[in-house]
């Protein structure tokens, strides 16, 4: 069962981060919840050695690459709370960029992959100049509109190899190219993208960015009253957010060394983004890892079940998810958690102050 | 000198004319009053100073800058700070955090925005406050918070939409000591409010409306006994 131990290791910071005791002052003195931090990012670097099977490491990766576009659609869908289903325009951008760089103008694949990531910010810009005039849904049925355009413009488009897709020719291997025929190296690639992604996140929410985007999220109008460029602050959060999914797209055309419209701009893939981060708890840190490991393993697992003829099983037990968060649980696995944290913690002090009386 | 001058504000939405050539001035470090019965246009009028609403025709100066037509971030940054009528704090925030946004205005390093806000928190007497989350505070509270919050951004003016309206006499008294004490500091007051045994003792000055005009402005004492004002609250005979 050494995938469930990749799982468990991704899958336990929201218990611990779960501690209502965030400190106000970032604490000088060490913590034991640093230590548990250490002891996590070592497991997660030591999963390749224990773990051999190379689909259980796939598996892996997969969780990893979820969470990394989840944590990524979080800053804009959570913190700035303007849900945007449209984020796979930015994946395919991130996966098309550097591919077509890469194959046609034989560019390194670094530099090819960063390009990517700057392209999709720059026309994130240009995006949500236009949407961000819009609120709420009409925000989110935007997005989904201009993914539909920049799809179909994909698919007719030839020198793209429009529906047929690309293919990066594995003739030379080694961390120069970006190309490996094991999966390790792509193991410490996507959990090295999550690592920097969630540090961007958390500078993020540290910084005076952080506050604004949850007030912009809370009550626009007051945000306003209070010097904050709506318009402004919502592009740098959706620019952020879109070229770390557009890495995370480049990371998936460097791993399966193909892409083509329907792998890396699907519809599906916005809403899958947009889930990860609903159901592990928007808005939050760790969250999205937590909604990654849940929905990867429910997608790898109805595919192991019930292979080629249970094909949109996965997708029945998402829409029966959305219901279930929607109604139950609307912040999600980790709001969960914090919740029984707190209640435990309040009976708790109850209790203390029963026997002082 | 004066601080704020609306010069032949009107403004139209459609059809509805809400502000029909209002014209007053308010000085520096001082407390106005904005009355009127309701729909009389008070709260359309904050809107046209604060950025949310710009005036159909007319001017309104900022210490002789002009700031009709100015965006509501513009307005925050130009020395204008509201509260509305219904709080509009950050619910998900502590009463802290909230301060702390509208600090970030003046200085973007968050232990300095920390430090500010909770020094307005414990001005507008809820220091003990601090990590309560906004959302499950009560009304008073809330409002006192969001002229915490107002006051982060160091307006020259402040705009305080309905600050006593619902509260109890404590509340009030409460409310009533928190503006006495902004003033102190030499920060405007425009307050619109319902509750006059509220904001007539404290006012310098009182601008009334009634259908979008103005009806009367001066001292307290003065608008009360103004005929037209004391028609357009009880009625004509």
């Amino acid at each position: 069962m050494n995938t469930l131990e990749n799982t468990a290791a991704v899958g336990i910071p929201p218990i611990e981060s779960a501690a209502p005791a965030t400190p106000a002052i970032p604490a000088r003195t060490f913590q034991p919840k640093y230590l548990l931090w250490i002891v996590i990012l070592a497991i997660a670097l030591l999963v390749p050695f224990f773990v051999k099977d190379p689909s259980h490491q796939n598996l892996a990766i997969l969780i990893l690459m979820a969470a990394q576009l989840g944590v990524s659609w979080n800053i804009i869908g959570g913190y700035a709370g303007q849900i945007s289903l449209g984020h796979a325009a930015f994946y395919g951008l991130g996966a098309y960029t550097s591919t077509m760089l890469i194959t046609l103008g034989s560019l390194n694949p670094w530099l090819s992959i960063l390009a990517g990531g700057l392209l999709a910010a720059f026309i994130s810009l240009a995006i949500g100049w236009s949407c961000f005039r819009l609120k709420g849904h009409y925000f989110a049925m935007a997005t989904i509109a201009v993914a539909e355009i920049i799809q179909i413009i994909f698919t007719n488009w030839e020198y793209a190899g429009a529906a047929v897709g690309l293919t990066i020719p594995m003739d030379k291997q080694g961390w120069s190219v970006l190309i490996f025929a094991d999966k390790e190296p792509y193991y410490y690639l996507a959990l090295g993208l999550l690592l920097l992604t969630l540090l961007a996140n958390l500078l993020i929410e540290r910084s005076y960015l952080g506050y604004y985007f949850r007030a912009i999220k809370d009550e626009p109008d007051a945000a306003r009253s209070l010097g904050i460029s709506l318009s402004k602050y919502k592009q740098i959060a959706f620019a952020v957010s879109s070229f770390f999914t557009a890495i995370g797209g480049s990371l998936y055309a460097q791993k399966e060394l193909y892409i083509d419209p329907a792998s890396v701009l699907h519809t599906g893939l916005s809403i899958k983004m947009a889930l990860v981060s609903i159901l592990g708890g928007v808005g939050t840190l760790f969250g999205p890892i937590v909604g990654a490991g849940v929905l990867t393993l429910i997608e790898e697992g109805t595919r192991m079940f019930f292979g080629g003829s249970g094909r949109g099983t996965d997708l029945i037990i998402y829409a029966a998810l959305i219901v279930i968060i929607a109604v139950y649980y609307p912040s999600g696995v980790l709001g969960w958690f914090r919740q029984m944290f707190a209640r435990r913690k309040a009976q708790q002090s109850q209790r203390a102050q029963g026997e002082q009386v | 000198m004066s601080l704020l001058r609306v010069e032949n504000v009107t403004k139209r939405f459609g059809g509805i004319t809400a502000n029909q050539d209002v014209s007053f001035q308010m000085g520096a470090g001082q407390i106005v009053g904005l009355i009127g019965p309701n729909g009389a246009g008070k709260t359309t009028m904050f809107n046209c100073i604060a950025g949310y609403a710009p005036p159909t025709s007319g001017d309104i100066w900022l210490n002789d800058k002009k700031i009709s037509g100015y965006s509501p971030e513009q307005c925050a940054r130009a020395g204008i700070g509201r509260t509305f009528q219904v709080a509009r704090t950050f619910t998900s925030m502590t009463a802290l955090e909230n301060v702390m946004v509208g600090a970030f205005l003046i200085n973007r390093h968050v232990a300095t925005a920390r430090k500010s806000a909770a020094e307005l928190l414990d001005f507008v007497n809820l220091g003990q406050f601090k990590d309560k989350h906004a959302g499950s505070m009560t009304i008073s509270e809330q409002r006192r918070l969001a002229v915490a919050r107002a006051l982060a951004v160091k307006p020259k003016l402040l705009l305080m939409d309905e600050v006593m309206a619902g509260l109890n006499p404590t509340e009030v008294k409460e409310t009533v000591e928190v503006v006495l004490k902004i003033r102190e500091q030499g920060i405007s007051c425009l307050i619109v409010e319902h509750v006059l045994e509220g904001i007539m003792p404290i006012a310098d000055a009182i601008v009334v409306l009634d259908y979008g005009k103005k009806i009367a402005d001066g001292k307290p004492a003065e608008v009360s006994n103004d005929p037209k004002v004391i028609a357009a609250y009880l009625g004509d005979e």
